[in-house]
């Protein structure tokens, strides 16, 4: 278990307060100027080797993101801090935006330093009204104690601009989130070019998640060493977890990447409702990835690798856990109906496919369905993923796709209670 | 992708009031010279805020005057996001259940039954009174407090189909609970006390500094003899006091008066 000592998020749940002088206390810009003293590429280095992978869902390296931004161009660099967080069972960031917030705003300044931005834009999901009016203060604040801005303290301008969204899940993806702010439907630019060549307004942009840029100024106090000390090679530092569904006490907790599942749900989350052997599934990194049977559950452990190995995804590190009293086809079938919701409409495979695949798995909650029809929606889901501009098709299609392989029998028995019904019905 | 129609009885006209039009003007410049279309979605809220929580189609016309966008785009704008209200919803409360998986699994499907039998049975209508509406959302990222609701600018979390519909009384009778966990927990905090971030040390302050330390260990740099200010100006003396901002529209409204006052900072982009 992470000792408290190496934890970041000092103020997660918000019992202390959570504005400058509180945050400074804390440990928030304590030593920021030195730090942008040692140059662009110290700060590049020492989060490349920190090995911070990307905390937004894809765990691409932070510091190797960075170093795309080109150094000598005409055009504006943009720092973008993606705080659209709408994957379901995710709520990390939003602990971060209202509870502290300068840690935060501490990294976007870091951040634009590094990639040579005098503006970070930063995007919240429309339904984060409260944390977005919260956090406007925190920068009015950092604003007014000359940390940010014009000639501020630290020697580098930069300007925060505060935006949000309307309610789009898709506006979580990266080029969605740029069309978005341009003030347009948000829908996914084709890549290349990547933002880093041409983002928001043509010019260079870097699109990070909230966490990633929350933890940086601590990696530089702490030192690149300690943070990869923490978790599993490739797999390093702390991440913020998030445990809902089935479990005695839901929470958001830091702990330490790579933590066994069970003793994260133990320790942290009350464990299972019903003991453990009541665990049916377990969806380990927000509804995007497939879900892991009970076999599974008992020695995996959380982190990009080992997820990945097990076909399925740390993504976000949203835990949504399910118990036997579930009907994990209804389950999955909701998630469904969330991707059909939240297609943005642009590509054909997307678009239709979500909605065909909501439409059969509704009727695979019921049993109305052949056998067969299990394999066609294999099909299908495979005729979606990888077959659009944005990741949001494969989002779609891993949720029944992991219902397939992991619980085909249910799927098989719902369907013969069904026809037996049926035909006790007609006799 | 749903399917969004503008509402077939539209008010003759709108405009915004004094204060939204100098909020707008400033929100508009807080984006580029040229890219005046950034600020769509923030006015456009302004403008659903100001017409008692839904979006008429004369404002979707007006906020495309102001901001110099053809009518489709912001039309379409409008159509897409989902936050925007296309019909009027209830004076008192228009909830927002969501009913994605992590809240379904916890309930989210009582708290509809509950909207059915006591707002409408069909979302996006009013009660018989006007006072209510509600509707199934996605995801609203509580997912440690499910199920919940969004009403207006709040979330209620932690519910159950009883303590939704006190929620909802108190709502009618105009004094609603405390937004926040309904059973009384502190935000994401595991229920019945921490399981972590119990030392005291982690707030005492004594950990400030540390970094020069293990700076001058592992490089052999002195970061005092080097940057003198290096931690000066985050001492808490050198802080000036926080501007005092009131809440909700008040919030939004100072913050852009602190812009104006530190000169347009926001207002001009850097040209590098």
């Amino acid at each position: 278990m992470l000792a408290d000592k190496d934890r970041i998020f000092r103020n997660i749940y918000g019992f202390h307060d959570s504005g400058l002088q509180a945050a400074i206390k804390r440990g928030s810009w304590d030593g920021t100027k030195f730090f942008i003293d040692q140059g662009q590429d110290w700060i590049i280095n020492e989060v490349k080797a920190s090995g911070l992978r990307g905390r937004g869902g894809a765990g691409f390296p932070t510091g190797l993101k960075w170093s795309f931004m080109p150094k000598n161009d005409p055009r504006p660099s943009y720092l973008v801090v993606n705080a659209d967080e709408s994957e379901p069972g995710s709520c990390k960031d939003r602990e971060i935006l209202r509870h502290d917030p300068q840690l935060l705003i501490e990294g976007m300044l870091i951040a634009s330093f590094a990639m040579r931005a005098h503006t970070a834009f930063i995007y919240f999901r429309g339904e984060y009204i409260r944390e977005r009016e919260r956090f406007q203060r925190s920068v009015d604040e950092a604003y007014a104690a000359k940390l940010i801005g014009k000639g501020n303290v630290h020697g580098w301008d930069l300007d925060i601009v505060v935006h949000h969204g309307g309610g789009a899940y898709i506006c979580g993806e990266e080029s969605a989130l740029i069309e978005s702010i341009e003030g347009k439907k948000g829908q996914p630019r084709l890549k290349p070019p990547f933002p880093a060549g041409c983002g928001l307004y043509g010019a260079p942009t870097t699109v990070n998640n909230v966490e990633s840029i929350a933890v940086v100024p601590d990696i530089l106090r702490r030192g690149a060493t300690w943070f990869a000390a923490l978790g599993k090679p490739n797999n390093t530092g702390t991440k913020l977890f998030q445990v809902s569904g089935h479990v005695n006490k839901p929470c958001v907790v830091e702990e330490e990447m790579g933590i066994p599942l069970k003793e994260l749900l133990e320790k942290h989350a009350g464990g299972v409702r019903g003991g453990w052997s009541n665990l049916l599934a377990v969806i380990p990194g927000g509804s995007s990835v497939p879900c892991l049977t009970f076999d599974v559950c008992e020695d995996i452990t959380m982190d990009f690798d080992a997820l990945s190995k097990a076909k399925s995804g740390l993504g976000t590190a949203a835990v949504i856990v399910m118990d036997k009293s579930t009907d994990i086809i209804k389950a999955i079938a909701r998630l469904s109906y969330f991707y059909k919701h939240e297609s943005c409409g642009q590509c054909t495979p997307c678009r239709e496919g979500c909605g065909w695949m909501w439409r059969v798995m509704e009727r695979m909650v019921k049993g109305e369905a052949r056998k067969s029809e299990i394999d066609l929606l294999w099909d299908v889901s495979k005729q979606v993923e990888g077959h659009t501009i944005c990741a949001l098709g494969d989002a779609a299609a891993w949720p029944v796709q992991g219902l397939i392989r992991n619980f085909r029998d249910v799927m098989e028995a719902r369907i013969d209670a069904h026809d037996k019904a049926a035909r006790q019905a007609a006799e | 992708m749903a399917v969004r129609r503008l509402h077939p009885d539209q008010p003759p006209s709108f405009a915004f009031s004094p204060e939204n039009l100098a909020w707008a003007k400033e929100t508009i410049a807080k984006y580029p010279p040229g890219k005046e279309a950034s600020a769509v979605l923030p006015v456009l809220w302004r403008a659903q805020e100001q017409n008692d929580g839904w979006l008429p189609e004369p404002a979707i016309r007006y906020v495309a005057e102001m901001l110099g966008m053809a009518y489709i785009r912001v039309y379409e704008v409008a159509t897409f996001y989902t936050m925007f209200q296309l019909a009027p919803v209830g004076k008192k409360a228009h909830v927002q259940v969501c009913g994605t998986t992590p809240c379904m699994l916890r309930g989210a499907e009582d708290l509809i039954k509950v909207c059915k039998s006591k707002i409408n049975h069909e979302p996006h209508h009013l009660s018989a009174d006007g006072d209510f509406s509600w509707e199934e959302v996605e995801c609203l990222g509580s997912c440690a407090n499910a199920p919940m609701v969004q009403i207006f600018k709040d979330t209620y979390e932690d519910l159950t189909p009883e303590l939704f519909e006190k929620l909802l009384e108190g709502f009618a009778k105009g004094n609603p609970p405390k937004p926040g966990s309904m059973i009384g927990r502190t935000a994401s905090c595991p229920e019945g006390g921490l399981t972590s971030l119990t030392d005291p040390a982690l707030f005492d302050g004594s950990g400030i500094g540390a970094w020069k330390k293990r700076f001058a260990e592992t490089t052999g740099a002195a970061p005092d003899a080097k940057a003198p200010a290096a931690s000066a100006p985050a001492t808490p003396a050198a802080v000036p006091a926080a501007p005092v901002t009131k809440e909700n529209l008040a919030a939004e409204a100072a913050s852009g008066a602190v812009a104006a006052a530190r000169g347009t900072a926001a207002g001009k982009r850097p040209k590098e």
